[in-house]
């Protein structure tokens, strides 16, 4: 029996005439971690939908353990033992995680009854199973994301799977949890179980993978193990471009300007003592910490959503009481939340309309919204955000990530905004959205003068597009580092010792 | 200690604060004429509870029950008059099935039309009480008309207790049918997959399709027993007042669901216990009564149900906030 458990051969597929995948072959060996990487759009989640017998391939064989399979449908796909662990998990908040992890089980014994011990000797095995802690007593509801995760994992290994395939598992994780995350894969793979990680963080999967395949536009572009590659290597294959990786570099203006945003002395919701803080006129600033240092509370508390923890705070030298989110705004402050999805978008609602929504006080005469002055601003955002769209009224939910984050951040554009905090400004948007927003970040704080104050888990993110990086733990400002390549490493070491 | 975190705790604590209050202001309130009065009083809106239950926890909503309550109580009791029938098993089972074909009807345009069960109740409880009075008739059956062994049976008591005066009072055997069914909804919610299918159905429906429920058979289990339930409990009531009358339980709906949510059930699904909605009747019964035995105005128990509906969704949407984050 050759080694090799499953085998994509020159898969074709094709939705309304636009070709999704052309020709790509893929073979995965038993135990193995392989990582499919590419951008948002090339064809990952189609591969997955193939391996998985979601959709039939137009052309092309699929192969497993050597045998060319002719129809691979869900149920034989599951028979087969390849397991799928979705993004949105299809977990039951309300239940217990004991039962969330039973209850597929018990449906396929064809039960009538519950047997609750055998309910809980089943999601004890499970859980165990991976050599995590997690109480399976509690509603799933209670736990962070990252445990949602580690039970949907454990759910999945139940049916004994012998590939694990994993779409874009570590979004929504911290550092610390993305290694907890690794720690688990590696266990899997100790049991034998391959897993593919699908995924478009460079760094992640030079760490966790032993084959790579890269793939571009629905084609295969490059494939090997993973030793072979580096983050630049990959980038270039998923881009088709190099993608330039010049630090952000600030001079301070020359005459005695008041800082764009002071805070003296803001206390935090769990922190002891107050925090100062001080962003010039173009400047980028990076803001680290573990979740939970209270890095989104500082952020909240800027934007008036936490108001009257102490302190004061001077936008362009002028006292600021931000009290609420009108306020905030109104002072030129100007929000991106971390969920831009369910915080920071109306999903079912125009460009147009989503682009106007903090400044629709700019297109009304009196009472009557002018619609000629309201469609040329959110065009003129639009061109200016380099959002592709064919047109100002589809929906913001059919644009890609990156494309709808600029429309998260093109709408602060229309407000007058000094201070910009962006709350992860790009999870879940890929590669080359990702430096074009960067791109677009750097060119507003040089020439509007913003001040930026940049929160992300993205290390390298921080490193390359800040001037700073400040730190945060427990509520408090603990440290700070100059922007650059070496501040990475210092920030990560950093943190590594508060957790 | 996981249990002062759970609903049916805070409720039964609110319940018991609430009861020593009424005490204090009316010490009647303790005689056991009114709490056996009481009791009486929980069992035809808490079997109806108990189907609006299993109907919120699934993620939906029932108005239609008190009007499929009425037509299966009057078309039964009608059908016995005519008939001159005497027993008393037949008229439940044929009540039960009238509701419970009715409630049929609410899961198939729940089910396979899509419609929300909001407009899907409103519109089948409209159109069963315009048929029953258009079609059926729109008279009162009285004492003198009504089945003698019916109101025999409803009389029953567990224990019956003479005043010295002469009046006599006692607690209603029925109290043990509610138990009965209390007991059964609990363990089918609670060990039964079909139960459990409720839950997961109101907590994620894709995900419960995933998992590989069949939910036409709990959307149609859930909506059916609640007609069912509704067509157990509108018999009931017509025996235990003596009298048959089409235009009963009128508004009705509202003091139901008030109960349940009160009782912790979550107006968005995936929530919601048999213990808690025992508790929440209880409470909403209590509150009615005793703005009676307090001699305040009946018109004012609309707005303390009223009230309570809104404080108790905010209480529990406040609750279900929490744990999402």
């Amino acid at each position: 029996m050759s080694d090799i458990l499953i085998e994509l051969r020159n898969i074709e597929k094709r939705f309304a005439g636009v070709r999704a995948l052309d020709g790509v072959s893929l073979a995965i060996r038993r135990g193995q971690i392989h990582c499919l990487a590419g951008e948002n759009g090339s064809g990952k989640s189609t591969i997955i939908k193939i391996m998985s017998g979601v959709y039939g391939p137009d052309a092309g064989e699929i192969v497993v353990d050597g045998v060319p399979v002719a129809r691979l449908d869900p149920i034989t796909a599951i028979r087969h033992g390849i397991e799928v662990i979705y993004q949105d998990f299809s977990l039951f908040g309300n239940l217990t995680v004991a039962e969330n992890l039973a209850l597929g089980h018990e449906l396929r014994e064809k039960r009538r009854l519950v047997d609750w011990r055998a309910v809980h000797a089943l999601a004890r095995r499970a859980i165990d199973r991976l050599g995590v802690d997690i109480d399976i007593e509690a509603d799933l509801e209670t736990l962070p994301t990252s445990g949602k995760q580690l039970v949907a994992i454990a759910r999945a290994l139940m049916s004994d799977p012998r590939l694990l395939i994993m779409d874009e598992p570590t979004t929504a994780l911290t550092r610390r949890e993305v290694e907890t995350l690794f720690h688990v894969v590696r266990e899997i793979q100790r049991q034998g179980i391959a897993v593919l990680f699908v995924s478009h963080k460079m760094r992640e999967m030079l760490e966790i993978s032993e084959w790579l395949t890269v793939i571009r536009n629905g084609c295969k572009v490059a494939e090997g193990e993973t030793g072979g590659f580096d983050e630049a290597s990959i980038t270039r294959h998923m881009t088709g471009q190099d993608i330039a990786g010049e630090p952000y570099c600030w001079r301070p203006a020359t005459d005695d300007r008041p800082p764009r945003l002071e805070v003296r002395g803001l206390v935090l919701p769990g922190g002891a003592g107050g925090n100062d803080l001080r962003l010039e006129a173009g400047e980028i600033v990076g803001l680290a910490g573990l979740l939970g240092s209270g890095r989104t509370e500082l952020a909240l508390a800027l934007f008036g959503m936490a108001p009257g923890h102490g302190g004061q705070v001077l936008i362009d030298g002028v006292p600021a009481r931000l009290s609420s989110v009108q306020e905030a705004i109104a002072r030129g402050i100007a929000y991106v939340p971390e969920d831009r999805l369910t915080e920071g978008l109306f999903l079912a609602q125009s460009i147009e309309r989503n682009i106007l929504a903090a400044a629709y006080d700019r297109v009304t005469r009196g009472l009557v919204l002018d619609r000629t002055r309201a469609r040329a601003l959110a065009a003129e955002t639009v061109a200016a955000m380099q959002i592709a769209t064919p047109s100002l009224d589809k929906p913001v939910g059919q644009l890609s990530g990156g494309n709808a984050q600029r429309v998260v951040i093109g709408r602060w554009l229309l407000t007058d905004a000094k201070v910009l905090v962006l709350n992860g400004p790009t999870v879940g948007v890929d590669v080359g959205s990702k430096a074009e927003i960067h791109r677009k970040l750097r060119d507003l704080a040089q020439t509007r003068g913003l001040a930026v104050l940049m929160i992300s888990d993205d290390l390298p993110e921080l490193a390359q597009n800040c001037n700073r990086i400040l730190l945060m733990h427990r509520g408090r400002l603990v440290g700070e580092v100059a922007g650059g390549k070496a501040s990475e490493e210092a920030v990560s070491d950093m943190l590594r010792q508060f957790s | 200690m996981r249990i002062f975190y759970r609903s049916e705790t805070v409720i039964a604590a609110v319940l018991l604060l609430a009861m020593i209050l009424i005490g204090l202001v009316n010490p009647a309130f303790w005689q056991l004429d009114n709490l056996f009065g009481l009791v009486r009083s929980n069992v035809v809106i808490g079997i109806m509870a108990l189907g609006v239950l299993m109907v919120l926890i699934s993620g939906g909503i029932d108005v239609s029950f008190p009007a499929f309550a009425v037509a299966a109580m009057y078309l039964t009791i009608r059908a016995m008059v005519a008939l001159g029938y005497e027993g008393v098993l037949l008229p439940f089972v044929m009540a039960t099935l009238i509701g419970l074909a009715l409630g049929a009807v609410n899961a198939v345009f729940v089910h396979y039309v899509r419609v929300i069960p909001l407009i899907v109740t409103l519109g089948t409880g409209a159109m069963v009480r315009g048929f029953l009075l258009g079609m059926v008739g729109a008279s009162q059956i009285n004492i003198d008309r009504m089945p003698k062994p019916l109101i025999t049976f409803a009389r029953s008591e567990l224990v019956g207790i003479q005043n010295g005066d002469g009046t006599h009072y006692g607690l209603t055997a029925m109290v043990v049918l509610y138990g009965a069914l209390a007991l059964a909804v609990h363990l089918v919610l609670r060990h039964t997959l079909v139960g459990r299918s409720i839950y997961a159905l109101g907590g994620d429906r894709e995900a419960a399709r995933r998992v590989g429920f069949d939910l036409r058979w709990t959307t149609f289990f859930v909506y059916g027993a609640a007609g069912a339930l509704a067509g157990f409990a509108g018999l009931l009531h017509s025996g235990m007042i003596w009298l048959a009358n089409p235009r009963d339980f009128a508004g009705l709906e509202l003091d139901v669901i008030a109960a349940v949510v009160l009782g912790g059930a979550s107006i968005f699904g995936g929530r919601g216990s048999v213990l808690g909605t025992l508790f929440g009747v209880f409470m909403l019964v209590m509150v009615n009564n005793s703005l009676i035995i307090m001699k305040i105005d009946t018109t004012w128990q609309r707005v303390a149900v009223g009230a309570i509906v809104i404080i108790a969704t905010a209480t529990t949407a406040w609750r279900d906030r929490k744990r999402r984050i």
